[in-house]
């Protein structure tokens, strides 16, 4: 009852109502009766056409129809006699469209009747433009026309005519934006008119924000071009580990079971594996599906690595992952020099599939090194299962920290990973993006427009981008700018403050992540309270920031002790990327749910899980149970079977498969003595729970 | 204002009665979809054991058709719509031991109506038809992946195909029109996003740009509207926010102000919601009046689940329950 106003009931209506119901009734017996026993005389049908009269929706006599004319084009050959019963049928359908222009059924019989090809397109055209006329908006006749368009061959250049003049009649039509940006992104894919295309399309878009900044129909169509602008039509690498030019040493302490490999760069980042081979793991600016040894190959004196197994780091059935990683066999040493050089090279792009972007992979070729010489084995994995990790502020020190780490943290500098790279952006992307940029700080001068706002705090996101190329670093010249729009935003538009304080988080992270010396002041060591050798981890500290929301990974790839306490933090979504993560801090956040921490399972080498004081339980609706693979998405893995109906089924799903050896989950709604209980059968390999020794 | 449960609950029942006025004649055709939310209110608020199941579950029997689908009422044609309908009120019951499931998948995997074997409702483009007549939607790809995975047959389409078709639907906006270039809907949106959650294949959409546009459904009075620039209705509070909960950004909105504004469209003498303040009443917003407040964390209503749209309790027994 869409629309229809509440009211009592009054004598005289229940009276026409009961005329009505009981006329309706008697058609819908009668109808059912015809149906039922495939009456399709002139009668019959007509008794279909006065149902649908009164309710186009009955979707029973649409079908009906249809039999019907399949029996009467069974009896006539005539061209005139087919015409007339496809010309009845459009009729019917034209006056339920009157009394519905909705009708689903009404528009499809339409389609039915048209595609037999006796009808007149041109006429039906003219109907469309009336409907349209009357409501814009109506997607079905949108639909309609494109159907029709299709039909009767309408170029593109025909159909962009007829959504500009829609637009020029009223700016405030969605409908007709939307249309526009269909044909439009079949004319960008030709290279050559692109940025004529998006210059001329920008300043369309202008006359309808400017006119009413406050309409909605505008917002979208300026987002997409702004993203269209700042895409890079290829695939880039933006991150890696081990990065272009570092140097890993390689501890050969083998008598350690389960770590055999120790990994030290040149500046004390040390590097625990247990696999007994070298992992690499690559990030891409857009998420793939496709990748395997012939597309990305490893050389090394060894030869090339023909059989390489790349891996989407990703919880999707759909195989696609912005991450990737293989593992290097560690040839048996002694035979081979002290010093070998992988060289990780992009082959090409066959059977590469990227949904956001076009296929193809921008090349890249990275090195690094590996020495074996090294035989201290006073870092091994038992350490990190040796005793309690604890979080304290004092048991973090930064004094200790090598001052040169640069090289380490930040990879970016060294992925530029072809000199033609910075031509991924020209000066037009610049000079697009300053005029934007000038247009919206006009409009938002006043202070009170949101839209104005928000698009210049993209704008200017954008712009520190496209002016950096890629992969991103160096300083952001406007991220305080963009902070302090954000933080207006939230007063502005309270209803939606969580979303702009979550792209404040993303800035900050970005800020943080992309300048050397920031993310300098943010790492420290971490000394175990009893233990006489200092300086055992680097610990990323992103504690206290207020941060509700974390991104970047490609940037943290070689973190392997994570603080994000006392944040706001909801989701981890992209935490996986991190695959040398070994301790990890979430305490004190707004985790809601175990299937929110969902990107763990991938992290396989993770041994210490603070998740206390979150708001796990505590909440009945849970936003993350699609986010991460179970039973109810469709995951046929063998190990989903033995998932045990209880009411921890997904503090299970979670843990079952990792090798922690500590985990804090106290003050959560849902830490209660049957968790606590569960816990170590499905994590062999605890040895404290809530700090208390198993 | 607080949620009037009981008079929600005579409301639905007195709906379920009544066969012969005006209203349940116009809505006489989709019946089984009708029975489907107003039972699936009934299971929210706890009171389920109120109708007589076994009456329900003979006449759910008498809408299926030979070839295994459900029509929207006895005397109707099948279709899918409504054969997920049928599927949804007998997990609410437990009761899926009365189907004979290979019937009716049969139904999805041969056209529904059809008694030949040409073929399914899938399409060769991996699109869905509702039924014999092959009108295509999204819609209907929704609803033949949800009835399948329901059934534990999931694996008997494919689901590539089917995936990569809604991913062909994918607009500008981050959502999802009916065929490749309609415009996103709320409706819709809820339709492909759920179809990709039940396959594990959300990470297809760009979650930050549909959340954007999504949030931005909300209107000042804190309804939500199905597309921008359209008025609030309280069915959006299902779609949007559904979609929303399943890709992770329903913090983007003002719960708070939503719960208020679908309150504001109960009829407070009579029972029942509207699709705005003092409209007319009818099952289907006060089911999505009743299921939106579930997803609000609304006290003393069940959770019930975005993407299978059934409470949790139902979608854990079929799917973790041994």
């Amino acid at each position: 009852m869409h629309g229809q106003p509440r009211k009592p009931a009054r004598i005289e209506d229940a009276a026409v109502s009961t005329a009505k119901a009981e006329a309706l009734r008697n058609l819908q017996t009668q109808f059912i009766h015809n149906h039922r026993n495939q009456i399709y005389t002139d009668e019959a049908i007509e008794v279909s056409a006065k149902l649908l009269e009164v309710n186009p929706e009955i979707y029973t006599a649409w079908n009906y129809r249809k039999l019907a004319v399949q029996n009467r084009l069974g009896s006539v050959a005539v061209p005139e006699a087919i015409k007339a019963v496809l010309d009845e049928e459009l009729r019917v359908a034209e006056v339920a469209l009157k009394q519905n222009p909705k009708a689903y059924g009404a528009w499809h019989h339409r389609k039915w009747v048209l595609k037999k090809g006796h009808s007149s397109i041109d006429r039906e055209l003219r109907l469309l433009g009336l409907l349209l006329k009357l409501d814009g908006r109506n997607f079905h006749g949108w639909n309609h026309m494109r159907f029709i368009y299709g039909l009767k061959n309408v170029s593109e250049e025909e159909e962009l005519k007829f959504s500009t003049d829609k637009i020029y009649s009223n700016f405030s039509n969605y409908s007709a934006w939307h249309n526009r940006s269909v044909i439009l992104f079949k004319l960008l894919k030709e290279k050559a008119v692109q940025k004529e295309v998006l210059s001329e399309e920008y300043e369309f878009i202008h006359n309808a924000i400017f006119t009413d900044p406050d309409d909605q129909s505008g917002w979208f169509y300026h987002r997409w071009l702004l993203n269209q602008t700042i895409t890079p039509e290829n695939v880039l690498l933006i991150g890696s580990w081990p990065i272009n030019g570092s140097e890993l040493v390689l501890s050969t302490d083998r008598n350690n079971i389960g770590c055999t490999p120790v990994f030290l760069t040149s500046h004390h980042l040390k590097y625990v594996l247990h696999t007994g081979s070298l992992p690499i793991i690559l990030y891409f600016s857009q998420p793939l599906k496709g990748l395997n040894s012939s597309t990305v190959t490893v050389e090394s004196i060894l030869g090339t690595n023909g059989h390489l197994d790349w891996r989407p780091v990703s919880m999707n059935n759909s195989g696609e992952s912005h991450s990737w990683m293989t593992y290097v066999e560690i040839p048996d040493l002694g035979s081979h020099d002290a010093k070998q050089t992988f060289t990780v090279n992009f082959g090409n792009s066959e059977g590469i599939i990227s949904t956001n972007c076009s296929s193809c992979i921008y090349p890249f070729q990275f090195q690094f090194t590996v020495d074996w010489s090294y035989t201290g084995s006073e870092w091994t994995e038992r350490n990190v299962g040796a005793e309690v990790v604890d979080w304290k502020d004092e048991n973090f020190n930064s004094d200790t920290l090598p001052h040169d780490l640069s090289d380490v943290l930040i990879s970016l500098d060294q992925l530029r990973i072809s000199k033609d790279n910075e031509a991924t952006f020209s000066k037009w992307h610049l000079d697009t993006l300053s005029n934007e940029i000038d247009l919206f700080r006009d409009l938002s001068s006043d202070g009170s427009c949101k839209i104005a706002n928000l698009t210049l705090a993209r704008l200017l996101i954008a712009k520190d981008m496209v002016s950096h190329g890629f992969p991103v670093t160096g300083k952001r010249i406007h991220s305080q700018e963009v902070l302090d729009l954000f933080d207006g935003l939230m007063k502005m538009d309270p209803p939606h403050s969580q979303y702009y304080k979550d792209e404040h988080s993303l800035v900050l992270m970005d800020q943080i992540t992309s300048d050397k010396e920031k993310l300098r002041k943010l790492c420290t060591h971490y000394r175990m309270p009893s233990s006489s050798s200092h300086a055992q981890y680097v610990c990323l500290q992103l504690n206290r920031l207020s941060l509700s929301r974390i991104g970047f990974f490609e940037r943290l790839l070689w973190v392997q002790m994570l603080d994000l306490s006392h944040n706001e933090v909801r989701s981890i979504e992209g935490l996986e990327a991190m695959q040398l993560l070994c301790c990890l801090n979430l305490s004190n956040n707004k985790i809601r749910s175990f299937s929110a921490l969902g990107p763990l399972r991938l992290i396989k080498s993770l041994r210490v899980l603070d998740i206390s004081n979150n708001e796990i339980g505590a909440h009945s609706t849970d936003s993350t149970r699609y986010t991460w693979p179970s039973p109810l998405s469709h995951n046929t893995e063998e190990y989903m079977k033995d998932v045990e109906q209880t009411a921890h089924w997904e503090a299970i799903l979670l843990f079952k498969g990792l090798i922690l050896t500590q985990l804090d989950v106290k003050g959560n709604a849902i830490a209660d003595e049957s968790l606590q209980a569960l816990l170590p059968r499905v994590l062999p390999t605890l040895k404290w729970l809530d700090r208390v020794e198993l | 204002m607080k949620l009037e449960e009981e008079k929600h609950v005579q409301y639905i029942l007195s709906v379920e009665k009544r066969s012969n006025d005006l209203e349940s004649l116009v809505m006489d055709h989709l019946k089984l979809s009708g029975a489907y939310w107003g039972l699936t209110t009934l299971h929210l608020l706890g009171r389920l054991s109120s109708v007589d199941q076994d009456r329900i579950i003979d006449w759910v029997l008498k809408c299926q058709h030979e070839s295994g689908g459900f029509a929207g009422n006895v005397g109707h044609d099948p279709h899918i719509l409504h054969t997920l309908s049928a599927v949804q009120v007998l997990a609410l019951f437990d009761r899926m031991d009365v189907l004979d499931v290979d019937k009716l998948c049969s139904c999805i995997l041969l056209y529904v109506g059809s008694s030949s074997d040409v073929a399914g409702l899938q399409n060769e483009d991996g699109s869905f038809s509702g039924d014999m007549w092959g009108e295509i939607d999204t819609r209907f790809s929704y609803c033949s992946i949800c009835c399948l995975a329901l059934l534990h047959r999931l694996d008997e389409i494919n689901i590539e195909k089917a995936v990569s078709y809604i991913v062909s639907c994918k607009n500008l906006d981050g959502g999802f029109g009916c065929t490749p270039g309609a415009e996103s809907h709320a409706g819709q949106i809820f339709c492909c996003v759920g179809a990709l959650a039940i396959t594990g294949c959300l990470s297809y959409i760009d979650k930050d740009l549909l959340g954007w546009w999504l949030c931005e459904r909300q209107v000042k009075s804190g309804g939500l509207n199905g597309r921008p620039e359209k008025l609030p209705d309280v069915c959006y509070s299902w779609w949007v926010l559904s979609s929303l909960i399943m890709i992770d950004r329903v913090d983007w909105i003002d719960k708070n102000k939503l719960s208020q504004f679908i309150l504001e469209c109960q009829d407070t003498e009579n029972g029942g919601i509207s699709d705005r303040p003092d409209d007319a009443v009818d099952v289907y917003h006060t089911y999505f009046g009743i299921a939106g407040l579930s997803h609000l964390e609304y006290p003393g209503l069940k959770a019930i689940d975005p993407a299978y749209a059934l409470p949790v309790e139902v979608v854990d027994r079929i799917f973790i329950g041994k």
